[in-house]
């Protein structure tokens, strides 16, 4: 899909909707699950029964906070908590709690890679505007197919969950950009543990603000709102989809109108679900049942020792104290359990840079294909170490161990039983070795006659085709040694 | 008047001496309050047989020796918008016709575990919004004193089934004056706590910063054990005040000497009040001042502005907190409607009353878009200076007395019509609510055969000093024994 033309400069914030991993509810004690049968995670405050009254969940504030000092922003000493007031089935009291004039948090920033246009990368700061705590709302579910009816039925389990509203600056400058701020804050959460952050799941979802302007303009251009886009990719295809028909407005002369739109998935149109004119008027005012949240300082401060190292200062540290490159530093910690699992193998291994090698290519290969997270895999950090000693001793070969490798981050294993059981030993025994580059030195005579006037690169194809005849087996060394005493005969 | 008053106090020493017993006193409060129903309307229903059986088990514990407190085996009753777990809540509106709770209020839950019997829920107006309990979906309650007039409100069925003496004492809540100002027009002692003495949980919201439940009975000695057994910490409720409950009901030594009485200013003025109700209450401060009181001249210099800006926040916050009342999950759900919208407006046109609505639309001006500072956040900044106002006044006195009403009970309907004189009726008692502070109304004389009642306002949490100033005036008067004509 082409961009906007080159004069005009594509803007983009975000407000992102996340769930709180925590037990219960924002506001009652009303257990938080997914997937529980509709209704069933309810309580009396989730159903807004008469009398009933809010009481603030103290581990969301804690979450909130984790969030708010990791992305750097300042966490308000006062916050309050606001009424959203609009009718909905799946809202019970008519109205949300949330927080509006007086948020926990303000003015942060977190740190996404983008394209340098020269091919490589660079780090550009996100700006966050402010970070607020919510309840969100419960599901309606219009199903006419299942009930045979035009009904709507209400599930009211998702009624209170806690959620963070995280608001970023309107720093965005393309749909690409927009997809690595969302996965640098999807990591940032899970870092610190707070949300699962699961796009999928739903407990990760995101309304873009959208605006073009002319390359130079300081001045935002007339903004749309893109709601409720719920996964990675539709993100970036709204967003590219809602820049192009700016674009074309903009190009025939046209103006933008004010409006909140919905990217439909399927048909990959935007449509239309309000204009400005039909706004909502939410009559926000402080919640009366709850009183102001007042965090003092040395609680803040708790909060922040207790931070775990987050992925740039982890990146960084693996830079230095490892000598990584800064690319495989990024990956390794891009993921927090991924970053654990290769500190545990280099300190079983006692070499970090085979140890990553190992990680990043083959294992992180075997995840992708069996659709995994290293959290969920069998294989231990230990394991990958032994197996990568086993390669280095000579007991076993690359190839070989790359082999067992999908079957250890399945089932898990002891890597050297494994070779043994399986008969990947190495062959170093140079008197078998010795038969087989004595065949592939005379089925490859032409080769050898290169070698010979000086081309030594192929020895490499020899190399290849001696591991080829043994199976992968063949300790490499040994093999080569055979190959240029041979040759050089 | 021939029957001495039939107090909490009576009645738990004719318990004790073994002349009734519970399910004696239980039985005589329902037979007087299905009596007296027809012609005070003091009731939104009776629980009969669960009181019954409350009083057995009452008695039981008794027989073995295990009271529970000082109000074990004493009947009460219980304003209709405090939910109690398998029993009817209404808030005498339509809109919550049938709706029986499964939970039971912080306030009524206190209540039973201190063995105190609920007989019934009493009526009010709907959704506590009105000073006349007139606004109801059972009928307008009437006044024992004169049946033609209202008892006031909007908890004034508790304080007519108290004046009758159907009950000995009951629940209300006041989020304006509706337990001080029905306590006064029905001749009985009303108190609102400090916000946040009493948990709101299962009170029914009408405006959450202001609501308050509280008490009615004869005496504020009665008064002083129901508040003890009902007041405390909740952690249920995020306004809930954490500070220790007192022994209200030790502090009640009869001595007020030394003690400083305020008279604010703008309280006593001739316009707008009945002089017979001022000089009622003149006369009831002569009779502490008699007692040892000093009094002295305050000033609560904002007091014009109370009524408009409690009918700006009162009626912001019900907006929202009536939002619940969509026909969604339970309660009144209007019949073949065609689409969402369709079911909103119908359920809510047909379940609430008209002062309800009007509220509703009030209150949804004052927070829209454009309005809200010059409405809702000027009130919020007002009613800072008003608390500021009583802040200073008790710098330099103990209490505050007040008239409780402008005017004794007045003649049904004839205010209905006119919202704005009625919402007058609250001039002298929404500061309080506005406050956050304590308020007690007790019989202080009559005026042309209608009660008349004394207010008196006291610190933040200082209930205590206002139940002892109000037991002390009550021991030497006798306003508060007597009894309305036609009793039952």
């Amino acid at each position: 899909m082409s961009e906007a033309r080159p004069d005009t400069e594509v803007v983009i914030g975000l407000e992102v909707h996340t769930h709180l991993r925590t037990e219960s509810k924002l506001f009652s004690p009303a257990p938080v699950t997914y997937g529980e049968s509709p209704n069933h995670s309810v309580d009396l405050i989730c159903l807004a029964l008469p009398g009933v009254l809010p009481v603030l969940n103290e581990r969301a504030v804690e979450f909130a906070i984790r969030a708010a000092l990791a992305t750097h922003c300042k966490v308000h000493a006062r916050s309050v908590f606001a009424r959203k007031n609009y009718f909905y089935p799946d809202l019970p009291k008519g109205y949300q709690i949330s927080q509006y004039e007086e948020p926990i948090a303000t003015g942060g920033w977190i740190e996404i890679e983008v394209e340098d246009g020269a091919g490589g990368s660079a780090t550009r700061r996100i700006g966050l505007t402010r970070i607020h705590m919510e309840e969100d709302a419960g599901k309606s579910i219009h199903d006419s197919e299942v009930t045979g009816r035009d009904s709507t039925y209400v599930d009211l389990n998702r009624s209170g969950v806690p959620l963070l509203e995280i608001v970023s600056e309107p720093d965005l400058r393309s749909a690409a950009e927009a997809g690595a701020y969302l996965r640098a804050l999807r990591s940032i959460l899970r870092y610190i543990d707070v949300s699962d952050a699961d796009m999928e799941k739903g407990h990760f979802r995101c309304d873009a603000n959208v605006s073009l302007r002319p390359r130079g303009q300081t001045r935002l251009g007339t903004r749309t709102e893109l709601k409720n886009l719920n996964s990675f990719r539709f993100v970036e295809e709204a967003l590219e989809a809602e820049i192009l028909r700016q674009a074309a407005i903009l190009d025939e002369g046209g103006t933008i109108q004010q409006a909140t739109l919905a990217y439909d998935a399927d048909s990959r149109r935007i449509r239309v679900l309000r204009l400005k004119e039909n706004a909502d008027d939410y009559r926000y005012f402080p919640d009366p049942d709850l009183v102001p949240l007042v965090l003092p300082e040395d609680q803040i401060e708790r909060v922040r020792s207790q931070l775990p190292e987050l992925a740039d200062r982890r990146s960084e540290r693996f830079r230095s104290q490892y000598g990584l490159s800064a690319y495989d530093a990024h990956l390794l910690t891009a993921s927090r359990p991924l970053a654990d699992f290769f500190e545990v193998a280099a300190s079983a291994h006692g070499q970090p840079k085979p140890v990553a090698n190992w990680l990043l290519r083959d294992v992180l290969q075997a995840l992708r294909e069996q659709d995994r997270e290293i959290e969920d895999a069998a294989i231990t950090p230990q394991a990958l170490a032994a197996l990568i000693r086993l390669v280095e001793a000579g007991r076993t070969t690359a190839a070989s161990a790359r082999q067992l490798i999908p079957e250890l981050v399945e089932r898990g294993g002891d890597p050297e039983a494994m070779v043994r059981e399986r008969g990947l030993e190495a062959v170093s025994d140079a008197g078998v070795l010795e038969q087989a580059v004595d065949e592939v030195l005379n089925a490859h005579a032409e080769h050898c006659e290169r070698y010979r006037a000086g081309e030594k690169k192929v020895l490499n194809f020899l190399m290849g085709q001696v591991m080829r005849s043994t199976g992968g087996k063949a300790n490499a060394a040994v093999v080569r040694e055979l190959l240029t005493r041979k040759l050089d005969e | 008047m021939s029957e001495p008053l039939a107090t909490l106090g009576s009645l738990r020493a004719a318990l004790d001496s073994g002349a009734v017993s519970s399910a004696d006193l239980v039985e005589a409060c329902v037979t007087r309050a299905r009596a007296s129903q027809e012609s005070l309307h003091a009731f939104a229903g009776l629980r009969a047989e669960g009181a019954r059986a409350d009083a057995q088990a009452a008695d039981a514990r008794r027989a073995r020796g295990e009271l529970r407190s000082p109000l074990d085996g004493l009947p009460v009753a219980i304003k209709d918008n405090m939910v109690q777990a398998g029993e009817l809540t209404t808030c005498a509106s339509r809109i919550l016709e049938g709706f029986v709770s499964p939970y039971t209020a912080t306030a009524v839950a206190r209540l039973e575990q201190a063995g105190a019997i609920a007989i019934g829920r009493t009526n009010m107006d709907e959704f506590a919004m009105g000073s006349s309990t007139e606004h109801s979906v059972y009928g307008p309650a009437r006044n024992p004193w004169d049946r033609e007039r209202t008892p006031g409100g909007s908890s004034g069925g508790s304080a007519a089934a108290v004046a009758a003496g159907v009950v000995p004492g009951a629940l209300g809540s006041d989020t304006g004056g509706s337990i001080r100002q029905p306590a006064s027009l029905s001749g009985v002692v009303g108190l609102k706590p400090t916000y946040g003495r009493v948990s709101r949980w299962g009170l029914v919201a009408f405006a959450s910063s202001l609501d308050q439940v509280g008490v009615l009975a004869h005496t504020a000695a009665d008064c002083a054990w129901l508040l003890e057994a009902i007041a405390g910490h909740d952690s249920r409720d995020s306004t809930s005040l954490p500070e220790p409950v007192p022994r209200y009901s030790e502090a009640l030594g009869g001595d007020v000497s030394g003690l400083v009485l305020g008279l604010p200013r703008e309280y006593f003025v001739e316009e707008g009040g009945d002089p017979e109700v001022l000089s009622a209450v003149r006369e009831a401060v002569s009779e502490l001042e008699r007692a040892g009181a000093k009094v002295r001249e305050v000033s609560l210099p904002h007091t014009r502005y109370a009524v408009a800006t409690y009918y700006l926040i009162a009626t912001a916050e019900a907006s929202s907190n009536l939002a619940r009342y969509d026909g969604v999950r339970y309660g009144h759900r209007a019949a073949g409607v065609r689409n969402l919208a369709d079911m909103y407006q119908r359920t809510r046109s047909e379940g609430f009353g008209n002062e309800v609505k009007r509220r509703i639309i009030l209150g949804t001006y004052v927070l829209s878009a454009g309005y809200y500072d010059a409405y809702y956040r000027k009130a919020q900044q007002v009613r800072t200076l008003l608390r500021r106002d009583f802040e200073e006044a008790f710098r330099d006195c103990d209490a505050i007395a007040t008239p409780t009403s402008p005017e004794t009970a007045f003649r049904i309907a004839s205010k209905t019509d006119d919202p704005l004189t009625m919402y007058l009726s609250d001039i002298y008692t929404v500061s309080a609510n506005l406050a956050g502070i304590p308020g007690v109304s007790i019989p202080c004389g009559f005026a042309k055969g209608l009660p008349v009642g004394l207010q008196l306002l006291g610190r933040a949490l200082d209930e205590a000093t206002l139940l002892r100033i109000a037991d002390a005036f009550q021991r030497r008067t006798d306003h508060h024994r007597q009894r309305p004509p036609e009793a039952p």
